[in-house]
């Protein structure tokens, strides 16, 4: 050992593993424009299909003439449900237990239904000839408001269901009504609900909205009639899941299928299930012969492909006249759209929502949730949220300042004064989730002290005194929260996907010159997957990361796994990854011991080697061992380096946060400026802290779009009247605020790196972060609950509401 | 209603290349560029001219080539992302500040957000956060909030300056 | 996402657009900046079986002054607006209008010409050209026309254009050195068009109003030229009580669409305090 041999410090650092800011592999090709999107995808002899739909939320459809189209010169074909009735495909089966048309079969049940599939040479001549397929339609009533649905007398919606009073989660209660789900203890509840001192009761509504990835959802269908094979390129976060659905419902052997997702332009849950564009391609390329490519446009996506939230839930908390709360109840009416197309683990058909007692020490709690159809889109997907955890924690965040406001306590104060303590974890809460860690309080003051909570709050009271006095028009507001959400899904006794368990996987190779292969079963959409494995491995192996290349979305060659979404990437691929890693390491071991002609246990690993304990100037490098690996192996060990793990998480994690926002609202015009956003996230672990930084700042966004404009809406004829970018609302740089991130640090105590996972946080947080600042801004003046979004106009309304325009 | 429509000839420029080609009237510059000429760096993510994701530089102008007809690019000089790195393959400093800033994840609104960045910088070549901010109104992106884009920006214009790069404290 | 079929031709001179217009009728259209016409075709909102593209025609770009009037050429696009010295010097309310129109990619093709002869009630520069007083030269087969921007709004997307007549110029008498001006534009982003905007022309005298010109966007089926809130504030001091009697009388003109920016009642709310505060910046920026 010399001046010139590299410390255990500098080695670790050329390893660029975990914990650091690690540059981007994927960047060097996107920055390049040379990502491979599907829509950049081209074979020979590529069709283009393209959807004629229906202008109506609700009609039945008399007739359907698809003469002229089909006249048209480059059209090939077009499908219609008469077309999919001949291979069993005019219906499919949902994620949640439901069953989809995947073109209308005798009706029609929402505003641009997929009615028939045109197939054409040319793009530009399937857009021509969709035109020109003629239906003839009779309206019917259309409900979109999921409470009048479910009235007596409501407009019937799925006839296929008429006379099913059993639904796949149970009874159906109304001809309108999906299922009915209920979680805690209802009389404990009610008993406590009896003795409160106090009592909130309030009705939060989450709208609807829409995960919007800047890429819309499309595929590439090519069926090999020679091999009865077909590949299917797609936008798909769950690429194993589509290839199973696939095989299931079209009865081509698995084994035939190979789907592909190639690089994907965000998803945010968007991209997780099936739509009726993926089946219309593989069977328009299973008549036509040829591959077939459906790309859906902006309009067509943010009014059919899912949506998410239309969470409506009656809220009720309990309380002692101190401010310890005694009970949370909760009524929720889901509205599901005409389908319910739900990505939810089969056993929850209302996600995690019985998460809602959040970051809070509720003794007693029940949650009960009916799920309803309407003539809306169907889903509703987890828009960046887990599992409906997005909507819990706007409704508990939203409910807990509701009732500081009725017991003029800080919003601050009331929580942590009912925070989960450190020393209750691992804590099982009234709803039955074992949250696996948290240091709650620590994080809170940390929040506080970092902006200054209590001089914002006697600068909040000076400006109310000032405005009371008519020396201004602004309001300012302090938004705090705490959350905690559930992600990771999911452990196999209660998670499953269509009946295969939420497990994943990695599977690590050591070549013999010391660099490697690993390949996930989950699939990126920007989170930077090919960066971060590569630093777990990098840590665990010692090997650098730039030598080890990242693989996934390719059913063929990636292990099973249930995909991304729900922030389990880490949680469950993650910890797949370190598994795979110590069966390498463990078996390294045992050629280094070999090599050095010791034994096992009087070896021990430093950064990127095993050497010799006491004798630290014997050792072996993993590089070292590699080459071994491949001809030098102990007798009676098999040659090669390499491992598979397939991990069924012991749990969910349980990633928390603080959040606090100040903004200054202008009453006279109802526009709402944020002056600043303080973000204090604990994922446990930080694999990468460059890249948690961005998924903080962009789940942050798509919060502020949410709460601040962001809607699908209907008209009262079923018209989508935010379709398009005109008035979905996608903030550019100029609104998006500011943000400031922060940390800490408590591990998962049964991950095997202690990592949570991070990329739903900020979008579970932020939303109401944003709308308790706003509620919080006019509270002095009245108001206890303004619904989102908080858009200019109904803020201005809410004002006017308070006389302020008086 | 199907009209045979005949196809125009249009030269231009694409990327330092001449290009020759026949197109319909109608076939939007996007479409060109991404299927005639192989060019996918563009992309699109929108139908309402809204998200930016087709910019390209046109004769100096940053434009949204879904919005236009390739006929009424004839005879002009185009700049796409493909053309940005330089010849020997040496990134662009905007290309190089967005990978140092982790100004992408995705990598959907990439391409025309970068060259949207090469003309605001012809625009201004030293402008303020706001400045940029505004500069970049016409571009979307979903998954990086924009802070990093900015920060991106910066380092790729004091780059081109010759003037050290100090990252803004948070 | 895909226009329908059209011919595309490509003039070199006005005449020759007029003559192509007169010959192939209702079927054609001009094609400015195009993006407000492609956002529609590719929508199949607007279907003209011919495209006049106006880009080639020389006559229809410049910036010039002409006798106490600043005469702008239809194809001159946002961006060189926003990058006129002349125009920032003696006209400034045109480039605050300008930045607030679209964003930068839009506004390196899209038109005055465009924005002023389009019928779009969304548009920003007709009631900024109302409240200048501008006049419009416009081109038929029968020759050159001149019609005040007050007069040429009939209702949406119909002006006193006759069919066959491109707009080929704006001309505007430049205000007197010193005027207050602002445009005032609420959006809920930026790229939105207004969800009420005014536009304010003003000069001073002695510390009173002695002219004003007040007109608004989007808040009727065409621009508004507030004509009665215009006097009501001339020969004040804009104090309080005039300017909300101004305020009342722009709301009281309003017939705005009730739309994802807000209701009808909302949307009329805000003009006037687009004209209160427009009112406010213009009197700060006159030097008298």
């Amino acid at each position: 050992m010399n001046d010139q041999t590299p410390t255990s410090a500098q080695r670790a650092e050329a390893l660029q593993g975990m914990g650091c800011k690690r540059k981007r592999v994927e960047d060097i090709r996107f920055v390049q424009g040379r990502g491979n999107y599907v829509d950049d995808i081209k074979l020979q002899g590529m069709l283009y299909g393209d959807f004629t739909r229906s202008p109506y939320a609700h009609a039945r459809i008399k007739n359907i003439d698809t003469t002229k189209a089909a006249a048209v010169p480059g059209v090939v074909a077009v499908l219609t449900a008469e077309t999919l009735k001949t291979v069993n495909l005019a219906w499919m089966p949902t994620l949640a237990g439901d069953v989809q048309m995947v073109l209308a079969d005798g009706k029609v049940l929402f505003q641009n239904q997929e009615v028939a599939f045109v197939i054409a040479e040319h793009p530009y001549i399937a857009a021509d000839a969709v035109d020109l397929v003629e239906v003839e339609y009779e309206q019917l009533p259309c409900n979109v408001d999921p409470f009048k649905a479910m009235a007596p007398d409501a407009q019937v919606i799925r006839e296929d269901l008429k006379d099913k009073t059993e639904g796949v989660h149970g009874k159906r209660k109304h001809h309108n009504h999906v299922f009915n789900w209920q979680m805690g203890d209802k009389d404990g509840t009610d008993a406590a609900f009896k003795n409160a001192d106090v009592t909130i009761n309030e009705m939060i509504s989450y709208h609807r909205v829409h995960p919007c990835p800047l890429e819309t959802c499309q595929c590439v269908a090519s069926f090999d009639k020679i091999k009865g094979e077909l590949t299917l390129w797609g936008t798909f976060q769950a690429p194993h899941v589509i290839r199973t659905v696939g095989s299931l419902i079209s009865k081509i052997p698995e084994h035939k299928i190979h789907v592909i997702a190639p690089d994907i332009g965000g998803g945010f849950g968007n991209k997780v299930g099936a739509y009726p564009g993926y089946i219309c391609a593989i069977v328009a390329s299973i008549v036509t012969g040829r591959p077939v490519k459906w790309v859906e446009d902006r309009i067509e996506n943010l009014s059919t492909t899912a949506f998410a939230r239309d969470y409506h839930m009656q809220t009720e908390i309990a309380a002692t006249k101190d401010g310890k709360v005694t009970g949370l109840r909760v009524y929720t009416i889901a509205d599901h759209g005409a389908f319910d197309a739900c990505a939810d683990p089969t056993k929850w058909p209302a996600g995690f929502f019985n998460i809602v007692t959040g970051s809070y020490d509720f003794p007693v709690a029940h949650v009960a949730v009916d799920g309803v159809y309407t003539n809306k889109a169907p889903g509703g997907v987890a828009y960046r949220c887990s599992f409906r955890v997005t909507e819990a924690a706007y409704c508990i965040e939203r409910a807990m300042d509701i009732l500081a406001q009725k017991l003029k306590m800080d919003p601050a104060e009331l929580r942590m004064k009912n925070l989960i303590r450190r020393e209750q974890f691992p804590y099982t809460s009234a709803l039955g989730w074992e949250y696996d860690s948290g240091d709650y309080h620590t994080a809170l003051t940390k929040a506080m002290d970092a902006v200054g909570y209590k001089k914002l709050r006697t600068e909040q009271k000076a400006r109310q005194d000032a405005f009371k006095r008519g020396e201004t028009r602004e309001v300012m507001g302090i938004g705090v929260i705490f959350f905690t959400e559930i992600v990771g899904a999911g452990p196999s006794r209660n998670c499953d996907i269509l009946g295969i368990a939420m497990f994943d996987s990695a599977e690590i190779r050591i070549h013999p010159t010391g660099t490697a292969i690993a390949r996930l079963g989950t699939k990126s959409q920007g989170q930077g997957h090919e960066t971060t494995y590569a630093q777990i491995i990098a840590t665990e192996l010692g090997l650098p990361a730039d030598n080890i290349s990242i693989e996934e979305g390719n059913t063929d060659t990636a292990p099973y796994g249930l995909g991304t979404y729900g922030s389990r990437s880490t949680p469950v691929s993650g910890a797949a990854t370190a598994m795979a890693a110590r069966k390498i390491k463990a078996k390294a071991q045992m050629i280094a011991a070999h090599l050095l002609e010791v034994h096992d246990d009087d070896l021990e690993w430093d950064v990127d080697r095993f050497r010799v304990k006491g004798t630290p100037e014997r050792f072996k490098t993993m590089t070292e061992l590699a080459w071994a690996a491949y001809h030098g192996v102990p007798p009676g060990m098999e040659p090669g380096l390499e491992a598979v793990s397939y991990y069924d998480p012991p749990n969910m994690t349980y990633p928390f946060g603080a959040y606090i926002c100040v903004l200054d609202i202008d009453v006279d015009t109802g526009v709402t400026k944020v002056r600043r956003f303080y973000a204090l996230d604990d994922c446990g672990t930080r694999i990468n802290p460059m890249i948690i930084e961005g998924q903080i700042h962009g789940g942050l966004t798509e919060a502020f779009g949410i709460a601040m404009g962001q809607e699908i809406r209907y008209d009262d004829e079923g018209n989508v009247v935010t379709a398009s970018l005109m008035d979905y609302f996608l903030p550019t740089a100029v609104e998006t605020p500011k943000w400031e991130t922060d940390w800490t640090t408590t591990p998962s105590p049964h991950h095997p790196i202690g990592a949570k996972g991070v990329g739903e946080s900020p979008n579970v947080g932020g939303v109401p972060c944003f709308a308790n600042a706003v509620n919080d801004a006019f509270g002095f003046l009245g108001a206890t609950h303004i619904p989102m979004p908080h858009d200019h106009w109904r803020t201005w309304m809410a004002a006017d509401k308070l006389g302020l325009h008086a | 209603m199907s009209k045979v429509q005949s196809k125009v000839q249009v030269t231009m420029k694409v990327n330092g290349k001449a290009v020759d080609a026949l197109v319909e009237p109608r076939t939007l510059l996007i479409h060109f560029l991404r299927e005639q000429l192989n060019l996918t760096g563009p992309h699109i993510g929108c139908d309402t001219s809204h998200c930016g994701a087709c910019t390209v530089d046109l004769d100096g102008k940053s434009v949204k080539s879904c919005t236009l007809f390739t006929v009424q690019a004839n005879g002009a000089d185009l700049l796409t992302i493909e053309g940005m790195a330089a010849a020997d393959g040496t990134l662009h400093a905007l290309q190089e500040g967005f990978r140092e800033m982790h100004g992408l994840q995705c990598g959907f609104c990439t391409p025309g957000m970068i060259v949207r960045a090469h003309r605001l910088l012809q625009e201004n070549n030293n402008p303020t956060e706001d400045d940029i901010r505004m500069g970049i109104s016409g571009n979307l992106c979903r998954c990086t909030g924009y802070q990093n884009i900015v920060k991106a920006i910066q380092f790729a214009a004091a780059k081109l300056n010759g003037a050290p790069f100090q990252e803004a404290a948070e | 996402m895909i226009p329908g079929s059209f011919a595309y031709h490509h003039p070199k001179s006005i005449a020759e657009a007029v003559a192509l217009l007169a010959d192939l009728g209702e079927e054609a259209r001009a094609l400015a900046g195009g993006h407000s016409l492609i956002p529609m075709m590719k929508l199949r909102l607007a279907t003209p079986e011919h495209l006049i593209d106006l880009s080639g025609i020389g006559d229809l770009k410049g910036i010039r002054s002409d006798s106490g009037d600043i005469v702008i050429g239809a194809m001159t696009t946002q961006h060189e607006l926003i990058a006129s010295d002349l125009l920032t010097s003696k006209l400034p309310i045109l480039r605050e209008t300008s930045l607030v129109i679209a964003d930068p990619q839009v506004r390196y093709m899209g038109t005055l010409g465009g924005n002023v002869a389009n019928g779009d009630p969304g548009n920003d520069m007709p009631a900024v050209m109302q409240s200048l007083g501008a006049t419009y030269h416009v081109v038929g087969k029968g020759g050159e026309r001149r019609l005040a921007a007050r007069d040429f709004y009939k209702s949406a997307f119909t002006t006193a254009l006759q069919p066959g007549e491109i707009l080929s110029a704006v001309r505007i008498p430049v205000p007197a050195t010193g005027h207050g001006w602002a445009y005032e534009k609420l959006k809920r982003k930026v790229g939105d068009y207004a969800t009420a905007a005014a536009a304010v022309v003003l000069t001073m005298g002695g510390g009173k109003v002695a002219s004003c010109a007040i007109a608004l966007t989007n808040v009727a089926d065409t621009p508004l030229w507030a004509e009665r809130a215009s006097q009501i504030v001339i020969g004040s001091a804009l104090d309080a009580t005039t300017v909300k009697k101004a305020a009342a009388a722009a709301e009281a003109i309003t017939s705005p669409a009730s739309d994802n920016r807000g209701p009808a009642h909302y949307r009329t709310k805000m003009a006037g305090v687009m004209v209160t505060r427009a009112l406010g910046r213009a009197k700060e920026r006159a030097s008298r």
